[in-house]
């Protein structure tokens, strides 16, 4: 595929290798921004739709310049307008409907949309959120979006009686989102499938997702996969056909214990490694975190290692989101010069 | 055949409490039960139980559960909670959107009380109590052993912990339903099915309670099925959701147990099942089966946390109504 890489070197950029840092989309609201939420949804409030969207606006630009500030080469607004990955999707899926919240996990709930007729594209779902981000970025900026396996599968399906047929039918709304996402300008798209590598030959059908996503697009698009928590030997060595730029996957958490499973050279796409685990509040230091980046080493070499923590950082505080970020960005900038000196080895093994 | 109208616990946390909890503990990992609860936690969790008992009463259940709204790792905890043993990161439960950290075992698994506890006083509110466990061979499937040393010694050493949990139950405990998932998504080594059969005796042993053995998300092999009629279990649970056909072939191929758990509502999708889908699943299972069924516990075939709560309330509404309860 196209070199879709290089273009992201910043200008100023202190070393000759270049492990490309960036987040993979979420990040904790602030305060105020939940604020005004409840203030929102209270009738009685006189907060309306246009403090709404003020207030929206503000708490992206704040995160946007956040990441900026954390020295991160592409940066995202921190889905400040989302509130959940799925629901906000469904949101603008004709055919979704909500009856709840479920678990994920502990204390973390989503509201799990239910598919109660035949899924159709209605409005735009991330135009306004790219438009606005790049605007005020100084950065480039990246749209994550929740893929349309993810889509199917963390639904209740009354419709379809086929999580593949519904999953083929929001790959076709995926691509057409992208495509007037591309039209207005977006070079770095990451599609978010969580749902993969948890059942056995699901990669097939992301397979043919992701084929139907990148139909018609332009080739100087970057697409990147992000897969997290999953039984990953379900899904390597089959990502190497997939048509994507970047594979990203959570690591950092199970303490790189599935890394042998994309080790042994073969690995094709360029490796997104999740650096920080999101689920501790403790922030790792320059020096784990430097550890962490070289075992991407071990699978890809540098010009084809991309960096960022394992997932979305949302459920974190966001003085430790913050922090982590600092300190892979740090680290990612020593290995950089470390690479340069020669002091570590850039083999790729 | 007769019909009962139960469940296999696991439920969803009642709106309300969700957030309360949610606020009183935590969201990160470390938040999690860990069987030392601040007293505003047990309090909350004390309500929960009531009013799952409550429901479940309304609703017309003819064995109710106590709904096991404190497991925070679903079915790994009561290994979580063990003093023995540490929790890791957070890992995927099965092929599902849900994680639960993954208990580490670094000692000997002494009986801890921890669920004994939880039906106590589940008890003390109603006195035809089911209760639910998970397996010792999904148990030790959930865990990571650092102490027993083989697989054989530790899943021993599960059914030993079980047993001993079981032991300390209360009066008030009718039957005990031990699910076992993992028999059909980590198919076990033929060379293991005896120790399996064994562990399970190992539990039946320590209650009077009627024990039923609940495969789900599948069915267990032909050989591991034919183990499990021999063993002490009382009555084998089907799941005739996922794959309905398998399920029923096992019964007619080998027989069934004369008690069974039919899993007949879907526990994890909204669509509500009519009275009609649930006998005729029931029905069909029955009347293929090479042996006679002389009693059912209809259930859903998962845990019902996957649900919102008011589809969680629609599925023991209906499974109630199918057998002629309150509504």
């Amino acid at each position: 595929m196209t070199d879709t890489r290089e273009r992201f070197r910043p200008a100023d950029h202190p070393n000759d290798h270049f492990l490309l840092t960036t987040v993979v989309g979420s990040y904790p609201k602030p305060t105020w921004l939940n604020r005004a939420r409840d203030l929102r949804d209270d009738d009685s409030s006189a907060f309306d739709d246009e403090a709404w969207n003020e207030a929206v606006n503000d708490a992206s630009r704040v995160i946007t310049h956040e990441h900026e500030h954390a020295g991160l080469d592409v940066v995202c607004d921190g889905e400040m307008r989302r509130e959940e990955m799925v629901e906000f999707f469904a949101e603008r899926i004709d055919g979704y409907e909500f009856n709840g919240p479920v678990k994920v996990w502990g204390h973390n709930y989503f509201d799990k949309p239910s598919v109660v007729s035949e899924v159709s594209y209605d409005e735009p779902w991330l135009r306004e959120e790219y438009e606005f981000t790049t605007d005020i970025a100084e950065r480039p900026v990246k749209v994550p979006i929740t893929g349309p396996y993810t889509l199917a599968s963390w639904s209740f399906d009354e419709a379809y009686g086929s999580e593949e047929t519904l999953a083929y039918e929001l790959a076709d709304l995926v691509n057409e989102e992208i495509s007037s996402l591309v039209a207005a300008g977006a070079r770095y798209i990451q599609i978010d499938e969580p749902a993969l590598a948890t059942t056995p030959d699901d990669h097939a059908i992301v397979g043919e997702c992701l084929e139907r996503i990148v139909a018609d697009l332009p080739d100087d698009v970057r697409i990147g996969l992000h897969v997290c928590y999953g039984d990953y030997s379900r899904i390597y060595p089959e990502i190497n056909d997939y048509p994507i730029d970047e594979f990203d996957v959570e690591l950092a958490n199970g303490d790189y214990d599935q890394l042998d499973v994309f080790t042994g050279g073969d690995f094709e796409p360029d490796l997104g490694l999740g650096v920080v685990d999101v689920h501790t509040t403790d922030i790792e230091s320059v020096a784990q975190i430097e550890r962490n980046i070289e075992h991407g080493l071990e699978i890809v070499p540098p010009e084809k290692l991309t960096i960022s923590p394992d997932c979305g950082v949302k459920l974190l505080p966001r003085d430790v989101a913050r922090g982590k970020i600092e300190n892979m960005v740090r680290a990612t900038r020593n290995v950089e010069a470390d690479l340069d000196s020669g002091d570590i080895d850039s083999s790729g093994t | 055949m007769d019909r009962l109208a139960t469940t296999i616990g696991l439920f969803p946390l009642p709106d309300g409490q969700r957030e309360r909890l949610a606020e009183l503990k935590g969201h990160q990992k470390s938040d999690l039960i860990d069987g030392d609860e601040a007293r505003a936690t047990r309090d909350a969790y004390a309500a929960t139980r009531r009013h799952y008992i409550d429901r479940q009463r309304e609703a017309g259940l003819d064995r109710l559960v106590e709904g096991q709204g404190r497991w925070d790792d679903l079915l790994a905890h009561p290994l979580c909670v063990h003093e023995n043993v540490r929790t890791g990161g957070i890992v995927r439960y099965y092929d599902n959107n849900n994680f639960y950290r993954e208990p580490v075992v670094t000692g000997e698994l002494t009986a801890s009380g921890d669920v004994p506890s939880e039906l106590a006083a589940a008890a003390e509110h109603c006195d035809d109590l089911g209760a639910v466990l998970p397996g010792p061979y999904s148990l030790a499937g959930l865990a990571r052993d650092e102490h027993y040393g083989s697989s054989a010694a530790f899943l021993d050493g599960v059914a030993d912990f079980l047993a001993g949990e079981v032991t300390a139950f209360p009066d008030g405990v009718e039957t005990l339903t031990l699910l076992e998932p993992g028999f059909a998504t980590e198919p076990p080594d033929a060379a293991a099915y005896e120790r399996i059969g064994d562990a399970i005796d190992t539990v039946a042993a320590a209650t009077d309670a009627d024990v039923l053995v609940h495969t789900y998300w599948g069915t267990p092999g032909d050989d591991l099925y034919r183990r499990l009629l021999d063993t002490d279990a009382d009555g084998l649970g089907y799941d005739l959701v996922t794959d309905p056909e398998a399920a029923t072939t096992l019964a007619a191929e080998y027989g069934a147990p004369p008690r069974v758990l039919l899993g007949v509502v879907d526990g994890q999708n909204t669509l509500i099942e009519s009275q009609e889908t649930i006998n005729e699943r029931a029905d069909r299972f029955a009347e293929r089966a090479a042996t006679d069924v002389d009693a059912a516990y209809l259930t859903p075939n998962t845990g019902l946390f996957h649900l919102p709560v008011s589809k969680f309330e629609a599925k023991l509404d209906a499974l109630a109504a199918a057998t002629g309860g309150a509504q």
